[in-house]
């Protein structure tokens, strides 16, 4: 009995340990972001939260000037936003128009389409980005929602997603809808929809996290500071860190830091079971 | 009220693996035809032709003395019931039901009604409103028979519908499959690897082998009259006793064992003496000899098993026999029992060719 | 593939066709452009190019700093995904075990899944930051003569530590629900068989997992290759003398900073066919060893 005691104690001491480490980094970023940069400057990294949260994320959030020259960072959250729940939508819908194509049809270009699809998973877009760059910049698409993106979007995860979710799905189904006169388009609508609503529900999670998380794209794709992500601001934090001659604003890129990483921690912690279920999903 | 009849179908696999070949058959108005053979043999693959599900690689398949090739399965006014039920997860029970009709374009009312005539047939019109997941294995099966019903088609396919269930359960739904196709008169094909099964519910029966018909006909008359060794073994529980014999001098001999009273039989073959369980009663002056080494006690009857004495060591190193006692009639494990049979109800098979020869 | 499908003309390419389209515009045309640049030697200002073979090529990859980076490479990723997986899988089998709190562990550990990759990396870069960061001082106060900024070994910790600490948790979502997904009996049989808890799990457990660790060195490997472009730009960015580049993040400041288009397309052509030949080999090799 004492050997298992033991056991257990061990077992939560070294799950503690990796709670602190997965967790500590991010709870001194917050408490840091709430102290004032005299503070910071003085004394370093703060472990317990000051009292200028409103203060700064106010300024953040809300002031002109506050982080970057022009844009305020509720106009980043807006651009993020946009960014996370516009890449989920347009990949959900095309990726899953696809998948159904390859799992439920017979047609000649079938293997041809599938393996260019699934080349795209092996060649991000960091490996193609300039003339990724040239050509959408060549078609007037900077700055703009829908070269922001539908570029990205050309990756397939989605797609092989929905492919195995898809084989997933007991044949009987589509012979029992066959026999009871359901065209493609009604059994996609009528039953391969509903049924798949949990699925979408998680690819939408974990692509409005990866959307959101966009960086190197996004970054050489705006060139106005109107359209900056949260995620691009980050980037621009440095000079906030190095103001001619003022007081370096610590707390201001820890509170950006945190705004940054509030909303895709939400969705992920608000709908885990469904998050969880759909990442998993992709294993198989 | 429909005829289905088979012209010469064959199926061949893409991969060229050859699942049916070459199958003839008619099915009167109203008739219950099963499917009956082991897995793999072709028996399924040919109720899917018949669905629609596959392609048909050669021959043609009439309903009504239509051709229905290249008819798209809904156009072809048959109905499944799926081994696994295959019932939309996320819809009622009802809209389960319904959707066939809707996708037709049949008028809500009219939907309606018949839905609910079909439910109250099966006795689940209380659970109209429940989805497939709230339902037991039973209730399942019966909203998936309420699927077809509803479309009051020409034909009606089961392909294993009630393997999933339970053995209680498959006694008791099987009676009621048996009674509502009597009831409705709707022309059936049914595919099971289960001869209990079949022998039940067919009013013919169709054997398949390897992608071939082996014997048709009543339940009845391939238990007592089958056409080959394949039947006799297949269909029939406990099964036939097989005992690999030759003949010579009309007699037939296996090792030590000599039968006489057999003629017309080709010498220097080898053949096999079918002798059903319950055709064999212990008697002093039997033909055979076991020793006993198991006994089942089933209630009603017992079945008795033993290693028969003096046999060929053929294929098999002992071969057992198989026979049916009266309740109380219990010999000793190991004891050594004579055996008789009616030489009248033997069958004797061509070892080889599978041939019945008397 | 389903055993049944629709058989229609034209219905399933008006499904496919805006998938293809995307990739068509945004994936073919720009790779292909990358291979045709890569032959190309732009002159000074980019208004003429001349066709020079394989020049570009030999330039690019017989260049120290390329190999350098290629190195690096290398090493970061066999470390990243090394310490990732196996931190993740430690905690995965503790958390599988306990029964207290096991939720609220779960939670705990998932949660950085969700963060950026430059976010992680800004926040490290605050941690380490040499007036604030309290591991900064940490490390220097322990004995250890660490600044990041000039020693590239230091700089190396620095990006492996974050790359680490930001994939810890998807290995861990994913070797959890694999632990969960073995079934009880297995587990049940295996505590008849053998008494060592630690026995067990490598004889068992870690065999069975096998499948979900191919699976997790595939994205890990993916991952230190191309999504620790963030961390690295706000971190160490390639510094300090191009000590902590990677391939990917060489392509982008070739192409980008140096404005070598030729040269920058060449790297990215070698990092396709490396991509391509290091998929091969994983499929072919390892995975044909771990499915049952």
């Amino acid at each position: 009995m004492n050997n298992i005691n033991w056991r257990i104690i061990s077992n939560h001491i070294i799950l503690l340990i990796g709670v602190v480490f997965m967790s500590l980094p991010v709870w001194v970023a917050f408490s840091t972001s709430t102290h004032s940069a005299e503070t910071i400057l003085r004394e370093g990294l703060q472990f317990w939260p000051g009292t200028d949260f409103l203060k700064t994320y106010k300024e953040v959030m809300f002031e002109e000037a506050g982080v970057m020259k022009s844009v305020l960072g509720i106009t980043m959250l807006k651009n993020s936003m946009i960014l996370g729940i516009g890449f989920a939508v347009g990949k959900v819908i095309i990726s899953m128009l696809a998948a159904y194509a390859i799992v439920y049809f017979r047609f000649r270009l079938a293997t041809p389409l599938f393996w260019i699809i699934f080349l795209t998973l092996l060649l991000p877009l960091e490996v193609r980005i300039i003339p990724s760059y040239e050509i959408v910049a060549g078609l007037g698409l900077l700055d703009t929602n829908f070269g922001l993106i539908v570029p990205l979007i050309a990756s397939a995860t989605g797609t092989f997603y929905f492919r195995q979710f898809f084989k997933s799905v007991p044949e009987e189904l589509l012979e029992a809808a066959r026999l009871d006169g359901a065209t493609p388009w009604r059994f996609f609508i009528d039953i391969l929809i509903p049924l798949s609503k949990t699925m979408i529900a998680a690819i939408l999670i974990i692509m409005f996290v990866v959307g959101w998380n966009q960086y190197l794209w996004p970054l050489i794709m705006t060139t106005k500071e109107e359209n900056y992500t949260l995620v691009i601001g980050i980037k621009q934090i440095y000079q906030i860190l190095s103001e001619g001659g003022e007081l370096p604003q610590y707390q201001k890129a820890f509170a950006l830091t945190i705004m940054a990483t509030l909303p895709p921690v939400l969705v992920v912690l608000f709908f885990q079971n469904w998050f969880v279920k759909g990442l998993v999903e992709s294993e198989k | 009220m429909s005829t289905v009849k088979l012209n010469s179908i064959k199926k061949t696999y893409p991969n060229g693996a050859i699942a049916v070949r070459g199958v003839d058959m008619v099915i009167e108005n109203s008739e219950f035809i099963v499917f009956v053979g082991p897995s793999g043999c072709g028996k399924s693959t040919m109720l899917r032709m018949i669905a629609g599900l596959e392609t048909i690689t050669d021959g043609e398949i009439e309903i009504d003395s239509k051709v229905i090739n290249n008819i798209s399965p809904a156009d072809r006014d048959v109905a499944m019931v799926f081994q696994n039920y295959a019932l939309y997860p996320h819809m009622t029970v009802r809209g389960n039901m319904a959707y066939g009709l809707k996708n037709r374009g049949i008028p809500k009312a009219e939907i309606d009604k018949k839905v609910i005539d079909a439910a109250k047939m099966l006795r689940i019109e209380d659970y109209l409103d429940r989805q497939p997941n709230q339902l037991s294995g039973g209730q399942r099966q019966r909203v998936a028979m309420g699927r077809a019903i509803v479309r009051e088609p020409k034909v009606f396919l089961f392909d294993e519908p009630l393997s999933n269930l339970d053995a209680k359960l498959r006694v008791q739904m099987r009676i009621e499959i048996k009674r509502l196709q009597r009831r409705m008169g709707v022309t059936s094909i049914y595919v099971t690897h289960d001869q209990t099964e079949a022998m039940t519910l067919a009013d013919r029966l169709a054997v398949i082998n390897d992608g071939r018909i082996e014997q048709m006909g009543a339940p009845i008359e391939l238990y007592n009259n089958p056409a080959t060794l394949f039947v006799a073994s297949f269909i029939g529980a406990p099964q036939i006793n097989l005992i690999p014999v030759q003949f010579k001098n009309n007699k037939l001999i296996s090792g030590d064992i000599e039968l006489s009273g057999f003629k017309d039989l080709p010498e220097n073959t080898e053949l096999v003496l079918g002798i059903r369980p319950d055709v064999i009663t212990p008697n002093k002056n039997g033909q055979l000899e076991i020793k006993v080494d198991l006994v089942e006690q089933h209630g009603a009857d017992n079945l008795i098993y033993g290693a028969l004495s003096g046999a060929a060591k053929a294929d098999i190193d002992d071969t057992e026999i198989c026979f049916k006692t009266a309740q109380g009639t219990l010999p000793d494990i190991d004891s050594v029992l004579k055996l008789h049979f009616d030489q009248k109800t033997a069958m004797i098979f061509n070892k080889e060719s599978g041939e019945r020869l008397i | 593939m389903k055993r049944v499908q629709f058989e229609h003309s034209s219905i399933p390419y008006l499904f496919i066709a805006p998938q293809i389209v995307i990739i068509a515009v945004f994936f073919l045309w720009p790779a292909g452009q990358a291979v045709h640049q890569s032959f190309l030697l732009e002159d000074a200002f980019g208004l003429s190019s001349q066709f020079v073979w394989f020049k570009n090529y030999t330039d690019t990859i017989g260049d120290a700093s390329w190999l350098q980076a290629a190195w690096f490479t290398a090493v970061f990723s066999a470390l990243v995904t090394f310490l990732s997986l196996g931190i993740a899988l430690l905690l995965a089998v503790k958390a599988n075990e306990v029964i207290r709190g096991a939720r609220a562990y779960r939670t705990t550990l998932m949660w950085a899944y969700a963060i950026a990759p430059p976010v992680a990396g800004l926040m490290g870069n605050l941690m380490f930051h040499p007036l604030i960061g309290d591991l900064y001082k940490f490390l220097n106060a322990i004995g250890w003569d660490f600044n990041h900024k000039l020693d590239s070994f230091d700089a190396g910790f620095v990006v492996v530590l974050i790359a680490v600490w930001k994939q810890v948790s998807v290995n861990f979502i994913f070797f959890l629900s694999g632990l969960q997904g073995i079934s009880k009996a297995v587990n049940e049989a295996a505590l008849m068989d053998c008494k060592s808890p630690t026995r067990r799990f490598w004889t068992i457990t870690f065999p069975l997992l096998a499948p979900t660790t191919f699976f997790l060195m595939v994205i890990n490997i993916t991952y230190a290759f191309f999504e620790t472009f963030g961390i690295i730009d706000t971190t160490t960015g390639g510094a300090p003398g191009g000590s902590t580049n990677t391939l990917v993040y060489k392509v982008f400041q070739d192409g980008f900073r140096g404005a070598d288009l030729g040269g920058s397309s060449a790297q990215s052509v070698v990092l396709m066919v490396i991509v391509l030949v290091l998929t091969v080999i994983q499929f072919r090799f390892i995975e044909r060893k771990v499915h049952y």
